[in-house]
């Protein structure tokens, strides 16, 4: 079919795109920061070479290189996990965080943070390595759990009532963490508010080791839900009459997006909008509804803007690191702004 | 294929239809034995609440039979595991569709989803497939254009494509007509009873619509308030007076002399209507609307009509006499009359 046709080149060609802008913005996040390298220095540093200067060998593989490859992960696991959630909760605005994870991984890090270190466990002053292994730990803990309660709860109700109940479950965390908030010291508070902004240089490689597989295998599972993904646009009654296995099938699809955002947030803190953002561009860019484009068009737009609100959040030139949420929120932000007003209603926006 | 096939591809015997929600269990109808026969395009008729919705839905297996076995293909249905069943039967819902970014072709592609492999992937015999579902609703044209543009007539042939590219012998429609003008819903009944004549379709289709189920359907399924199911040829319940038995709470006069309800139940006042053809026939129509009877009988009539052959209408009421010169005077005449000491 020409058509057909059409639509392939379009996803090789926006597939192709965006992996070259990966690349190229790769190359520019390892070469500038607060200490501006060259890039010939980069490419002798990643090709092995031994005359590279040892303190700049450091700063390129041990804080950019694995920067560089947790922003990646990050932003292609956020985008997925936001493509399977839209789809399974037939609706444009949901995200990886409508089941709570977010909020999950906010009550177990304020828990940590605001709660404990007062009672005695003490966190070396402004999160030193073991300080930040026990953030990452609750907030893995505290997004996991909350997963599973919703995950519990949703086995007994039809999909809109999952969400609810997933914001619900937000909203009475959200409440807790406040009530932690407001008893805790102005120091206390502000290592918290840090952790919100989200951010990408935490992860060390030691941390990669079990983030980079928890994302892969996220990203597998989901790759392996496309005919069940695609007929569940249909709606779950229709879903059922072309042959698909409805609840095991949503089941386990939650299970890849709570273990995708899952991650994420328990590593680089919550990162709000790219799991909107870059499945809503990929639809748009490929022109299609077909899972089998748009979970890896979502993988590489979702990777693409993850490193270019890094790259942004980290103000080349500049000599501080601004808040990675803030940036991937004006991002995110007129990209729905945008789609809605050229579609002129939800139904048009989720395709 | 199809010789080899029994005459029955979906039967059920003993059937009890319902809700169960943990201890509570609510019956709608039981003790229906049914079977649907190839090449046959069945009515499923009955007052709201009847269970016409609940039967096409235990029928297809997406809701568990209360009890009672359903078998399709000779085989019983909960033991055919999901892929196999999405092969032999297929459904039309009143579900709303997906929205947005999906062109028609991919949509009735969906259909193909119990013949393709993991990844979804279709082959030549697959489109080849789809073409013609497209083709056979008249729906080619619309293969490129997106979902959401199309209209509720448009949208519901490619539903009805997207079941056909299935190519299950039995097609389940619950509704399919319901928010579709008159000649959308001729033209789809049409396409139907078409459609299972020449593919061999058994074809089941709930409808509020009786007067095209009358016209329409081989057979027709008439489920009643006390839960059980009357079966028959249109024409033989039509004039068996059933239709008046199970419509009778809905308020509804069921007339066997029109093949169709009265608008008002009971008319108190009549009129005698002398004349022939169209006029004829839309004077009585008109007459029935605003609430009046018929009569053959001059004196239990409140008035008498005569049309004439030059094309007047002759009233005479308590012997005064009126002329009108068509029928939209004289139902204006009709309105403005008094006629509450007539009763």
């Amino acid at each position: 079919m020409d058509s057909q046709r059409s639509v392939q080149t379009r996803v090789t060609l926006v597939l192709l795109l965006s992996a070259g802008g990966i690349i190229a913005l790769a190359a520019l996040s390892a070469g500038m920061g607060s200490v501006p390298l060259p890039m010939s220095e980069v490419v002798k540093t990643l090709t092995g070479s031994t005359e590279v200067d040892p303190v700049l060998r450091q700063i390129i593989l041990d804080f950019r290189l694995p920067r560089i490859l947790t922003a990646l992960l990050a932003g292609a696991a956020l985008g997925t996990a936001g493509l399977l959630m839209q789809t399974v909760f037939r609706n444009p605005l949901a995200d990886p965080f409508v089941l709570g994870v977010n909020s999950g991984a906010s009550l177990g890090v304020a828990i940590v943070l605001l709660a404990l270190a007062p009672a005695g466990i003490s966190l070396t002053a402004g999160l030193g390595t073991s300080g930040q292994l026990l953030v990452i730990l609750a907030s893995s803990a505290g997004a996991g759990a909350t997963l599973f309660i919703v995950l519990l709860l949703s086995r007994r109700v039809d999909v809109m009532s999952v969400l609810i109940i997933g914001l619900m479950i937000s909203y009475t965390i959200g409440a807790l963490v406040s009530i932690l908030m407001f008893f805790s010291m102005a120091e206390r508070l502000q290592s918290f508010i840090n952790w919100s902004f989200g951010d990408y240089g935490n992860v060390s490689w030691t941390h990669l080791r079990l983030f980079a597989p928890a994302v892969l295998s996220g990203l597998l599972l989901s790759s392996m839900f496309v005919k069940p993904l695609d007929a569940l646009l249909l709606g779950d009654t229709y879903a059922q009459s072309v042959g698909t296995r409805v609840r095991q099938s949503r089941c386990l699809i939650l299970i890849a997006a709570s273990l995708l955002a899952g991650a994420v947030t328990g590593f680089c803190g919550p990162i709000g909008f790219l799991g909107i953002a870059a499945p809503h561009l990929s639809r748009y860019l490929c022109r299609s509804s077909s899972h089998r484009v748009l979970i890896p068009a979502s993988i590489c737009i979702g990777a693409l803007i993850s490193l270019a609100s890094d790259f942004v959040a980290r103000g080349p030139g500049l000599d501080v690191v601004l808040p990675l949420n803030a940036i991937t929120a004006l991002v995110g932000a007129p990209v729905i702004i945008a789609a809605l007003m050229k579609q002129r209603n939800m139904q048009g926006l989720f395709r | 294929m199809m010789e080899t096939l029994p005459a029955t591809v979906l039967s059920a015997t003993a059937l009890a239809i319902g809700y169960q929600h943990g201890d509570s269990t609510r019956c709608i109808a039981s003790g229906l034995d049914l079977a649907l026969q190839a090449g046959e395009f069945v009515c499923l008729l009955g007052p709201n609440g009847t269970g016409k919705s609940t039967l096409i839905r235990s029928l297809s297996g997406m809701q568990a039979p209360l009890s009672g076995v359903i078998r399709i293909a000779g085989c019983e249905f909960h033991r055919i595991p999901p892929r196999q069943r999405a092969r032999l039967v297929s459904v039309v819902l009143t579900e709303t569709l997906p929205p947005g970014m999906m062109d028609a072709y991919t949509m009735v592609a969906l259909g193909r989803h119990p013949y393709s492999g993991w990844f979804g992937s279709l082959g030549t015999a697959d489109h080849a497939r789809i073409e013609w579902a497209l083709a056979a609703v008249g729906a080619g044209e619309l293969a490129r254009r997106q979902i959401a543009e199309l209209s509720d007539g448009e949208r519901q042939k490619i539903s009805i494509a997207r079941a056909l590219a299935q190519e299950a012998n039995v097609m389940l429609l619950d509704e399919p007509t319901a928010y579709l003008d008159l000649p959308r819903r001729v033209e789809l009944m049409r396409i139907l009873r078409d459609l299972a004549h020449s593919q061999g379709l058994a074809l089941l289709l709930s409808t509020h619509d009786l007067d095209l189920a009358l016209r329409f359907a081989d057979r027709l399924w008439v489920l009643n308030h006390t839960g059980g199911l009357i079966q028959g040829y249109p024409e033989a319940i039509a004039m068996s007076g059933q239709f008046a038995r199970v419509f009778e709470s809905e308020n509804l006069d069921w007339d066997p002399t029109t093949g169709s309800f009265r608008a008002h139940p009971a008319p108190c006042l009549r009129v005698k209507v002398t004349g022939d053809g169209v006029p004829a026939l839309w004077t009585r129509r008109a007459l029935e609307r605003l609430g009046f009877g018929l009569t053959r009988e001059a004196q239990h009539a409140v008035c008498c009509i005569r049309i004439t052959s030059a094309g007047e209408w002759h009233i005479t009421r308590r012997g005064s006499s009126h002329i009108c010169p068509d029928i939209t005077r004289m139902i204006e005449w009709f309105q403005t009359q008094n006629w509450s000491e007539d009763g």
